[in-house]
C-alpha cells in the first residue's frame, strides 16, 4: 500500500537511476522528497540549454557541466543527509557490470535511447533486479515495471516498426519535406563533410548512375586553389540543377509524377548579389560551433520564419562558404548534429531548394531542426507527473506488493474519464529472444554476404549487442574485448571480410550460430537459412531476421539504408554505423501495438515522438471501460474491451 | 498573432514546448499573470512548472513562518534554519524560483487571502488557491467572477495519497485541433459553490469515492471550526457520524465513502511527494491549457488516488442559467 505509513522499506533501499535529463531531474527531487536515503545516478550527458525549460535542477551557468554530478548538488541543497553517488558515464560502459546492477534494489530509468533501454533491460535481466521504465512525449507519457518471472521485459513487447524510406524516395522521388530533410542530412550534408571515400550516391538514381560516379567525385572535391565562391556555385548547381536534370531524362519516372524543376544557381542568386554580402563571417574562433552562423552572417534573425528562395540559397552558398573557410580543419569527420547551428542551417536551406524544385512546401529552420534532429517534444509537467508515478511503482516494489504492480499510462485526452491510466503488466512473452530463450531466424544470402554485413546490420544493429561473440559450433568466428592478442585481432578482422560461406567454419544454410554479449550477459541462437534475393526496398538489409522485436520508429528513423544483400562497403556504413544523433532528452515513446494472434490487455495506444511527419501531435485511439465494479483493471484488445476470461 | 515575436532567447530556451504548444501560446503565456496562495507541496510543484514553462509572472502568497513540517514536501528550500528565520514562506520561495527561469517576474504578496478585494484579482489571468477553508475558497471564486475578465480559478487539495484538483474557467471558449482542422469549443463552468451542492442523486455513475469522502472531511471542518486539515484518526467516529447523516439526507450508500478512505484522508497530514508531482504537474498543464486557449481543459474535477493509480476526470454541478 501507498502511503506515509511505511517509511522503511524506503529508507533502507538502495536505488539506481539510469538517466538526468527531463524525467532524470523530477525523478531525483521526488525520491529525495519521499524520502529514499541512498541513491545512485548514471549520466553521460551535459547540459544544454534547450534543457533549462524542465530539467529545473540545472542552471544557465552549469551549461557543459555534467547532468548527473549538477543534479546531484542540486538535491543535496534540500535534502543534504542522504547519499546520492553520480557517474558521469554511460551505462554501457563495463563497470556498470551485472554485480555492479546486484547492489540495487531495483533500478529506474529515465532514458533517451532504445539502444540503452535494451542494455539496461538485459542487465536487470541477468542481475535479476527490478526495472521501471518510463517515456514521455509531449502531453504523453508511461511507467511500466519488469519483473524477471513476474511480468514481461522490457524487449517482449513489439515495437513500432523503425520508420526508413525506400531509397528511391529520397535520392530521385522525394514526395514530402521529410524526404528532403533526409536528403540534405545523410547524403549531401554527409558527402560534403563526412569522412571521404564514401560510395554516397548523390546522383539521382538513374540509369547511368554508375557511369556518371567518377564525375560525382570530382565535382565534391575542393581543388587546391579553388576559389571558395566558385566552388559553392558548383555544388549548388550540381546538386539542385544537373542531378535534377539526370533525374528529368529518366523519362519512366516522370510518367505518374509532377516533373521537378531544376535550380540553378546564377537563376537565383546573381553574382555580384553574393560577393556583396558573402563571406564576412563575424564569427570569431574557427571551430566554435555557436560563433560561425550564416544567418548571422545574412542578418535572418527569426527561426521560425520562412525563408524565400532567394534566402535559401544565400544560405545554403553562406553556410557551405562558411564551413570551407572557418571550419576546415573538421571537414572530413563531420557528422550531422542538431545543436550545431551551421550545420542545421546548411541542411534547411539545402531542404526547401529541394523541396522548391518538388512542389513540396517549405519549412523553417525551427521546423527542420525538429525534424533533422528527431527532437522529442518535451514539456515539463509531463516529466513531473512521469516522475511522480515511477516513485509509486518503487514503493510498491520495495515491499513486494506484487498485486498491486501497475503500468500507467499519461494521457492527452481522457478515456472513460482517466488521465491516468493504470493497467496491469502484462506477462512475458514466451517467444521473447531476450528473457526466454527461443531461437531466432536469419534469412541471407550465405554467398555474398559478408561476416561484417551480419554484425552490424543483425547483432549490433538489430539485437543491440555491444561488444558480441560469434560462435559456429566451437569455432569463435568473431569477437571484441582489450584482453584479444594480436593474433585474435587480424584473424578476426579477416573474417569480417569474408563471405558467410567460406569462413573458416562455413555458415550456410542450416548452420546455428550463437552469438553471445557477456557484459548483458545475453546469449541467443541464430538459425541460418539461405535465400538467393532480397527485395531491394522492402527488405534494405538484404537479410531479413525473424523472432526479435523491432526497434522503435522514433530513433531509428530517417536513416537511408541503402543497397541489397551483398556486402555494401563504405556507402552504406556511413549512413548506418555513424552514431545516430538520438535527443539529448530524457523522453520517449515507447508504446505497445498488438501483436498478431495474440492477446493483448492493451493496444493501438501509439504515441510517436521525433517522427518526421510528428508535426502534428501524436495521437492516442483507444476505448477503455471499467470491468468488474471495484476491480479498477481495464483490459483492452483493438481498441475494444475485453473481459478477463472472454475470448 | 499579438504580434511581438519571441526573442531569440525565448526560442532557444523554450525550444522543446514550443514544439508541443506553438510559438502563439507561448506569447501568450509570456504576457499571463498568475497568484497562487497556500505553499504546499502539490502547489510549490505546479509553480515550478509555470515558471519552468515561462509564464510572465507569478504571485506567491502564503505568510506562514518556516517549520519543518511545512517544508516536508518543498523542494525550494534549502534546508538551512539559519537561511529562513523571519521569512516567511513564500519569500524564501520567491527566492528559488526566480532562479529557476530569470525572464519570469516572481513576487511576493502579503496578507490575508480572504481580504483581497475584487480589484485585486483582476490584475491576474489565473489564481491557484491551496490551504485554506472552503467558505475562503467559495469567496475567492465568487470575487474572480465578479471580475470584468475572465480569471480561471483553480483550487488544490492534498491528503495522504490523493489529490484533488477543482477549476472554474466560467464561459470558456478554446480552439483544438480535429484532424488537421481546428475547431472552435465552448463550455460553461459551474461555480464551486454549484458544483460542491450538486445532489449526490445527480452525480455521474460510479463517481469518484474521493468526491464524497473529501466533501464530508471538508464539511467536518467547517462544522467543527477546524482549519483545512487539522484533523486525525480519532475524528473519525465523529466523521461517520456526519457521513450517515449527508447518506441519508442525499439518500445515498454510505459504502460509497468507505471508512478506510475516511480514515486516509483524516490522518494524511504529511504531504506524500510523489501525489503532489502528480497533482502539481496536472494542474500546471490545464492552467497552461487555459491560458493558450488551446486544448481541452479539464471540466471541471481531477482526482488522483495512489492506492488504485487512477487519475480521473469528473464533471459536477451545472451552472445556473444567466
Ligand atoms: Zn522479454
Amino acid at each position: 500500500m501507498v502511503s506515509e505509513q511505511q517509511p522503511s522499506a524506503i529508507e533502507g533501499a538502495k536505488v539506481l537511476m539510469v538517466g538526468a535529463g527531463g524525467i532524470g531531474c523530477e525523478l531525483l527531487k521526488t525520491l529525495a522528497l519521499s524520502g529514499f536515503r541512498d541513491i545512485h545516478i548514471i549520466d553521460m550527458d551535459t547540459i544544454e540549454v534547450s534543457n533549462l525549460n524542465r530539467q529545473f535542477l540545472f542552471r544557465q551557468s552549469h551549461v557543459g557541466q555534467s547532468k548527473a554530478k549538477v543534479a546531484r548538488d542540486a538535491v543535496l541543497k534540500f535534502r543534504p543527509d542522504i547519499s546520492i553517488t553520480s557517474y558521469h558515464a554511460n551505462v554501457k560502459d563495463p563497470d556498470f557490470n551485472v554485480d555492479f546492477f546486484k547492489q540495487f534494489n531495483v533500478v529506474m530509468n529515465g532514458l533517451d535511447n532504445l539502444d540503452a533501454r535494451r542494455h539496461v533491460n538485459r542487465l536487470c535481466l541477468a542481475a535479476v533486479v527490478p526495472l521501471i521504465e518510463s517515456g514521455t512525449t509531449g502531453f504523453l507519457g508511461q511507467v511500466t515495471v519488469h519483473i524477471k518471472g513476474k511480468t514481461e521485459c522490457y524487449e517482449c513487447q513489439n515495437k513500432p516498426a523503425p520508420k526508413t524510406y525506400p531509397v528511391c524516395t529520397i535520392t530521385s522521388t522525394p514526395s514530402k519535406f521529410v524526404h528532403c530533410v533526409v536528403w540534405a542530412k545523410d547524403l549531401l550534408f554527409a558527402k560534403l563533410f563526412g569522412p571521404k571515400n564514401q560510395e554516397n550516391d548523390l546522383n539521382v538514381r538513374s540509369s547511368d548512375s554508375s557511369s556518371s560516379s567518377e564525375q560525382v567525385e570530382d565535382v565534391f572535391e575542393h581543388k587546391n586553389g579553388e576559389e571558395i565562391e566558385q566552388y559553392a556555385r558548383k555544388i549548388f548547381d550540381h546538386v539542385f540543377g544537373y542531378n535534377i536534370e539526370l533525374a528529368l531524362s529518366n523519362e519512366d519516372t516522370w510518367k505518374s509524377r509532377g516533373r521537378p524543376r531544376p535550380i540553378y544557381c546564377k537563376d537565383v542568386m546573381p553574382t555580384e548579389h553574393v560577393h556583396q554580402n558573402g563571406n564576412q563571417g563575424r564569427g570569431s574562433a574557427a571551430g566554435d560551433m555557436a560563433s560561425v552562423s550564416a544567418m548571422t552572417t545574412l542578418g535572418l534573425k527569426n527561426p521560425q520564419d520562412l525563408w524565400s528562395l532567394k534566402e535559401n540559397a544565400a544560405v545554403f552558398l553562406e553556410a557551405l562558404k562558411l564551413f570551407l573557410s572557418k571550419r576546415e580543419k573538421e571537414i572530413g569527420n563531420l557528422s550531422f548534429d542538431k545543436d550545431d547551428q551551421l550545420a542545421v542551417e546548411l541542411v534547411t536551406a539545402a531542404a526547401n531548394i529541394r523541396a522548391t524544385s518538388f512542389g513540396i512546401p517549405l519549412h523553417s529552420l525551427f521546423e527542420t531542426k525538429g525534424i533533422a534532429g528527431n527532437i522529442v517534444h518535451a514539456v515539463a509537467t509531463t516529466n513531473a507527473v512521469i516522475a511522480g508515478l515511477i516513485v509509486i511503482e518503487a514503493i510498491k516494489v520495495l515491499e513486494n506488493d506484487v498485486k498491486n504492480y501497475r503500468m500507467t499510462f499519461c494521457l492527452e485526452h481522457s478515456s472513460n474519464k482517466m488521465l491516468l491510466m493504470p493497467v496491469e503488466p502484462f506477462e512475458a512473452n514466451k517467444s521473447c529472444y531476450v528473457c526466454s530463450e527461443t531461437p531466432l531466424t536469419l534469412e541471407i544470402n550465405t554467398h555474398r554476404s559478408k561476416l561484417r554485413d551480419l554484425v552490424d546490420k543483425i547483432v549490433k544493429a538489430k539485437l543491440g549487442m555491444s561488444s558480441p561473440l560469434i560462435m559456429q559450433e566451437s569455432t569463435l568466428l568473431y569477437e571484441v574485448g582489450d584482453d584479444l592478442d594480436e593474433g585474435e585481432v587480424a584473424n578476426y578482422a579477416a573474417n569480417l571480410e569474408k563471405v558467410l560461406s567460406e569462413l573458416p567454419s562455413p555458415v550456410r544454410g542450416g548452420t546455428i550460430l550463437t552469438v553471445e554479449d557477456l557484459q548483458q550477459e545475453l546469449k541467443c541462437s541464430i538459425n541460418i537459412k539461405h535465400r538467393e534475393e532480397f527485395d531491394e526496398e522492402k527488405e534494405p538489409d538484404g537479410m531479413v531476421l525473424s523472432g526479435w522485436t523491432q526497434a522503435q520508429a522514433a530513433e531509428k528513423n530517417s536513416k537511408v539504408s541503402a543497397d541489397n544483400g551483398a556486402s555494401t562497403s563504405g556507402a552504406s556504413q556511413a549512413a548506418s554505423t555513424v552514431p545516430e544523433d538520438e535527443d539529448d532528452d530524457d523522453d520517449l515513446q515507447i508504446i505497445l501495438p498488438p501483436v498478431p494472434g495474440k492477446k493483448r490487455k492493451l493496444s493501438d495506444v501509439t504515441a510517436t515522438s521525433g517522427v518526421p511527419s510528428a508535426a502534428k501531435e501524436p495521437k492516442i485511439k483507444r476505448k477503455a471501460e471499467e470491468i468488474n465494479g471495484d476491480k479498477d483493471i481495464v483490459m483492452l484488445d483493438d481498441g475494444n474491451i475485453v473481459k478477463k476470461g472472454e475470448a | 498573432m499579438d504580434g511581438e515575436e519571441l526573442t531569440e532567447q525565448e526560442t532557444a530556451l523554450y525550444d522543446r514546448q514550443i514544439r508541443v504548444w506553438g510559438a502563439d501560446a507561448q506569447r501568450r503565456l509570456s504576457k499571463s499573470h498568475i497568484l497562487v496562495s497556500g505553499l504546499k507541496g502539490s502547489v510549490i510543484e505546479f509553480c515550478k512548472n509555470i515558471v519552468l514553462a515561462g509564464v510572465g509572472s507569478v504571485t506567491l502568497n502564503d505568510d506562514r513562518l518556516v517549520t519543518e513540517g511545512l517544508l516536508s514536501a518543498n523542494f525550494l528550500v534549502p534546508s538551512d534554519p539559519n537561511a529562513y528565520t523571519g521569512k516567511s514562506l513564500a519569500e524564501l520561495c520567491s527566492d528559488s524560483l526566480k532562479d529557476f527561469n530569470p525572464m519570469v517576474r516572481v513576487s511576493v504578496q502579503r496578507g490575508e487571502l480572504s481580504n483581497f478585494d475584487v480589484d485585486f484579482f483582476h490584475k491576474f489571468d489565473a489564481v491557484v488557491i491551496s490551504s485554506c477553508s472552503l467558505s475562503t475558497k467559495k469567496s475567492i471564486n465568487e470575487k474572480c467572477r465578479k471580475s470584468l475578465k475572465r480569471i480561471a480559478f483553480y483550487t488544490v487539495d492534498c491528503r495522504d495519497s490523493c489529490g484533488e484538483i477543482f477549476v472554474d474557467l466560467q464561459d470558456y471558449i478554446y480552439t483544438k485541433k480535429k484532424e488537421d482542422e481546428t475547431i472552435e469549443c465552448h463550455i460553461v463552468y459551474p461555480t464551486l459553490e454549484e458544483a460542491i451542492s450538486a445532489p449526490w442523486k445527480s452525480l455521474p455513475r460510479k463517481v469518484s469515492k474521493l468526491y464524497l469522502a473529501l466533501r464530508v472531511i471538508e464539511k467536518f471542518e467547517e462544522l467543527e471550526g477546524r482549519s483545512r486539515g487539522e484533523t486525525s484518526a480519532a475524528d473519525l467516529p465523529e466523521v461517520q457520524k456526519l457521513r450517515k447523516e449527508l447518506c441519508d439526507t442525499q439518500s445515498h450508500a454510505e459504502s460509497q465513502i468507505p471508512d478506510a478512505l475516511l480514515e486516509r484522508l483524516l490522518k494524511g497530514r504529511t504531504e506524500f511527494p510523489p501525489v503532489c508531482a502528480i497533482i502539481g504537474g496536472i494542474l500546471g498543464q490545464e492552467v497552461i491549457k487555459a491560458i493558450s486557449g488551446k486544448g481541452d481543459p479539464l471540466k471541471n474535477f481531477f482526482f488522483f488516488d495512489a492506492t488504485d493509480g487512477k487519475g480521473i476526470i469528473e464533471d459536477i454541478g451545472n451552472p445556473k442559467p444567466k
